[in-house]
């Protein structure tokens, strides 16, 4: 059951945000902005390099939550939160985890709807939480019947 | 406009995109990692249930912050909490707009969102961009 993995952690996986996938992302997003591509830009900006768009940390690696099995099928996206202490830098590394922040069920239209909700932390080298990314799916009664859970 | 702090509490920033393709949503799977099928593939859409792909509801957020990104030497998004509530199909054109309803010191609360054609919302939520001094 979700429930009882509320509170539970994953390990902490380090990944870079790499000058490429920012690129990449930013192009995928129709963001081509040089802050994010030109590094003679960056250098002369406020940050004295570039940085990536809001919406990046997607791409980041972030361990695994024990025990949670989530369906490949069938899960909808509810919402999705971001907090930032300072943009994120190309080139620099992110340690992130995931934590299980809650679960709990809702009476819809189509049965009972399961709210999971899961917290990701972005820190760099010293520690320092730079950003922290909320998402919360929505498993339907269907999908989780399918399951078994 | 070309500085974010010159707009005034009700004042806005809007673009409309080009008519949402398959190769949009095809390089977004790519550069986010999200394969979802759903998203690319036609069939698998179907199965599940959809009349046809719809554009992952990440893409559509990362659109949406575009808006901010050309007064990054102003400030920076802060916050950005969006709740999704409509589908993007292939063709539709995704209006994308932000509101100014607050301005402080050190921020500027944003109510953010983006429309279909039909004027049906999509995503819904707020931005705080954090101001320097």
């Amino acid at each position: 059951m979700y429930k009882d993995l509320i509170g539970k952690r994953s390990e902490r996986v380090k990944s870079t945000v790499e000058r490429g996938m920012v690129r990449r992302f930013a192009e995928a997003v129709g963001d081509l902005n040089p802050i994010y591509i030109d590094e003679e830009v960056g250098r002369r900006s406020r940050y004295g390099r570039n940085i990536a768009p809001p919406t990046f940390p997607r791409v980041l690696s972030s361990g695994v939550v024990e025990g949670l099995n989530l369906p490949k099928k069938g899960l909808i996206h509810g919402e999705q939160n971001y907090h930032y202490k300072r943009p994120l830098f190309v080139g620099e590394d992110i340690y992130s985890y995931s934590v299980i922040e809650d679960y709990y069920e809702k009476q819809g239209s189509s049965g009972l709807m399961g709210f999971l909700s899961t917290k990701r932390y972005g820190e760099n080298d010293k520690g320092e939480v730079i950003f922290t990314e909320e998402s919360v799916i929505i498993i339907t009664e269907t999908v989780r019947k399918a399951m078994k859970v | 406009m070309s500085h974010i702090l010159e707009l005034k509490k009700n004042d806005t920033l809007a673009v409309t995109l080009d008519p949402v393709s398959r190769m949009d949503l095809i390089k977004y799977a790519g550069a986010s990692g999200d394969f979802n099928p759903i998203h690319t593939i036609d069939e698998e859409a179907k199965k599940a249930g959809l009349p046809g792909i719809i554009a992952h509801g990440m893409w559509t957020m990362g659109n949406l912050a575009k808006l901010f990104t050309p007064y990054y030497e102003e400030g920076f998004i802060q916050d950005y909490q969006i709740r999704f509530s409509g589908m993007v199909f292939l063709h539709d054109v995704v209006t994308l707009q932000a509101e100014l309803k607050d301005k402080a010191a050190d921020y500027m609360d944003f109510d953010v969102k983006a429309m279909n054609q039909k004027g049906r919302e999509i995503i819904k939520g707020k931005v705080r961009f954090a101001t320097y001094q």
